[in-house]
């Protein structure tokens, strides 16, 4: 059996039934990391010694029934801004470079109750800010599809590590569309919660109002298994959510046929690309052939959705680094002259250009004389936002479109042009904005040979609904091969 | 219009971001903030006088619990990080003159 190619589920039912042991299961992951990594540069840091240690743990565990869970025994991956105890978390930023935090964020001590392998930190933009995983103050983490092209990002580590075989799951954070851009680049499912879903308890903040920790996998099943993991209220973190839904396997059980569909319009005009738009149709058919209804309405409002964005992110943004001075932890400057000017310069060395960008524009946009023209007006846009996804989903139970106007582009083609890139996340920004479910699912691939994933929207805590839709998906599109297997065989 | 920004805004915003920039990078900072203040603009075509600003999605009120002492995170694990330390504290630059 080539362990690599099972699903997660698949894999931890082998692990149960005792096919397959965990440290074996651990060990075929490291290797895939060894033999791909250095190709596809998705990891940061992994301690193999550590990874075999805690898998004769987990070993030990299912057979004295400590880990009884549905994922017990699965490795897993994490992206590099959710803290792990003892081991360094960058945010793949040179100010982060040495940061060992001394506790676990919530989702990773939830992970580890499970019975879930923690296979290592994946890159991927600094801070969270970047669309293609190239803001990295470390390294450019490459498609697995085709390495001359972006994972996207920012969450592209942790896609680019589940479409190479080198995690069975994976931990991404969503803030802009960070989980569901980068699914579609490298042809892997995931989902970015209602927010208030997961607990932001240790992901280290870039915009608090819009961040979301969530899975990401090789099936929708796989991404509710663990999204049912991770779903849970902590009183550490003051906007976490009470939810009593959060079984959220039991969406496979029911039937997508029940389901209203809509498509927006303006998702499907102008500044998307063709492939992306045959992609969509495709996805509009597989789920017309399972019953559903689907057609087309005016959303409304979609021109404000990336100007809203980033002035409500880069405010936010500006307020959260603050906390990056040289002082307590992160990188300090070796020469300075007096306290403003050790902050000034670690900030300068320690902070990429699209870092600093951000925290510039957020500071202008919240200063005295400005925050009203530019904050508080994008406050009242998100407002109106929020009514127009009310309103669709009076009407519709899943939105369906595109999650990004392309395919993954090539490397070295998307930073020279900031506008450029922040323009290229306008089908995933209103889902922070609004607080609502959205999901990327592998749909189809292009004539490069690049995979095209295609967004479910949902409302607010309808989780289920976009695992219903996009099992809906996977049942008319039919197996869908990751780059990694064909490359086994040869 | 956008906001117009001048090189006089540009030196408030570094000492607001507390960022040290050089004058090349100043300038390129400035063409590009004005950039994207020339986009952002176009959120006044919107007429937002009968909405509130929205801040948080769900009806947030403060979330309090019962004062109750919990173990502390001892000192010098808490200093683990830190770029300089002396005697178990925090070292910086002398801050008054």
């Amino acid at each position: 059996m080539q362990i690599l190619e099972l699903s997660a589920l698949e894999l931890a039912d082998e692990i149960k039934k005792g096919t397959i042991g965990v440290t074996e299961a651990a060990k075929a992951s490291l290797d895939q990391i060894r033999k791909e990594d250095s190709k596809v540069c998705a990891y940061m840091t992994v301690d193999e010694d550590a990874v075999m240690k805690r898998a004769r743990e987990v070993e030990e565990g299912i057979k004295s029934g400590r880990y009884t869970g549905p994922l017990a025994g699965v490795p897993i991956a994490v992206k590099d801004n959710i803290c792990t105890k003892g081991m360094r978390t960058t945010c793949s930023s040179k100010i982060l470079e040495n940061f060992v935090p001394f506790y676990n964020a919530e989702a990773v001590d939830l992970i580890e109750k499970a019975g879930m392998i923690m296979l290592g930190k994946t890159n991927m933009d600094e801070f969270a800010m970047g669309s293609t995983t190239e803001t990295s103050a470390f390294m450019a983490t490459k498609n697995p599809w085709n390495t001359e092209h972006v994972p996207g990002g920012s969450s592209g580590g942790s896609c680019a590590a589940v479409a190479a075989g080198e995690a069975f799951l994976a931990l991404g954070s969503d803030t802009g569309g960070s989980i569901r851009q980068p699914s579609s680049y490298c042809g892997v499912t995931g989902i970015k919660p209602t927010y208030g879903t997961v607990s932001r308890y240790g992901l280290i903040a870039y915009a608090s109002s819009l961040d979301q920790i969530g899975p990401i996998g090789k099936t929708a099943a796989d991404c509710a298994a663990l999204l049912s993991v991770l779903a849970s209220y902590d009183k550490k973190d003051s906007t976490s959510m009470k939810r009593d839904d959060a079984d959220f396997m039991a969406a496979f059980k029911e039937n997508p046929a029940s389901l209203r569909i809509g498509i927006p319009k303006e998702y499907l005009s102008e500044g998307l690309d063709e492939d992306v738009r045959k992609g969509v149709e495709q996805a509009a058919e597989y789920l017309k052939e399972q019953g559903a209804t689907v057609e087309t309405f005016d959303l409304g409002f979609m021109e404000y959705t990336i100007p809203a964005y980033y002035v409500i992110a880069s405010a936010e943004a500006s307020s959260n680094l603050e906390r990056f001075d040289g002082v307590k932890y992160g990188y300090r400057t070796a020469e300075y002259d007096g306290l403003h000017d050790m902050y000034k310069k670690s900030r300068s060395e320690g902070f990429g250009p699209e870092v600093k960008r951000r925290i510039m524009l957020g500071s202008f946009v919240l200063s005295s004389g400005y925050y009203d023209a530019y904050y508080l007006k994008a406050l009242k846009v998100r407002a109106k936002i929020k009514q127009a996804f009310d309103e669709a989903f009076s009407r519709y139970d899943v939105i369906l479109g595109p999650a990004a106007p392309t395919a993954a582009p090539k490397l070295g083609t998307s930073l020279s042009d900031p506008m450029k890139m922040y323009l290229s996340d306008i089908y995933t920004v209103a889902v922070n904005l609004a607080g609502l479910p959205g999901l990327t699912v592998p749909c189809t691939v292009n004539e490069k040979g690049l995979p095209i994933g295609v967004q479910l929207i949902g409302d607010c805590f309808a989780e289920k609904k976009l695992f219903l839709a996009a099992s809906g998906i996977e049942k008319a599109r039919g197996a869908w091969t990751l780059p990694f297997t064909g490359k086994e065989t040869l | 219009m956008a906001e117009i920004i001048t090189d006089k805004t540009m030196d408030e915003i570094e000492i607001l971001a507390k960022l040290h920039l050089t004058d090349e990078e100043k300038e390129k900072s400035r063409e590009e903030m004005q950039r994207m203040l020339n986009y952002v603009d176009m959120l006044n075509t919107l007429n937002t006088d009968d909405v509130e600003p929205l801040t948080h999605i769900f009806p947030v009120s403060n979330v309090f619990r019962d004062d109750v002492i919990t173990e502390s995170t001892p000192k010098e694990i808490l200093l683990g990080n830190a770029p300089e330390e002396k005697d178990g504290q925090f070292l910086v630059p002398k801050t008054i003159g």
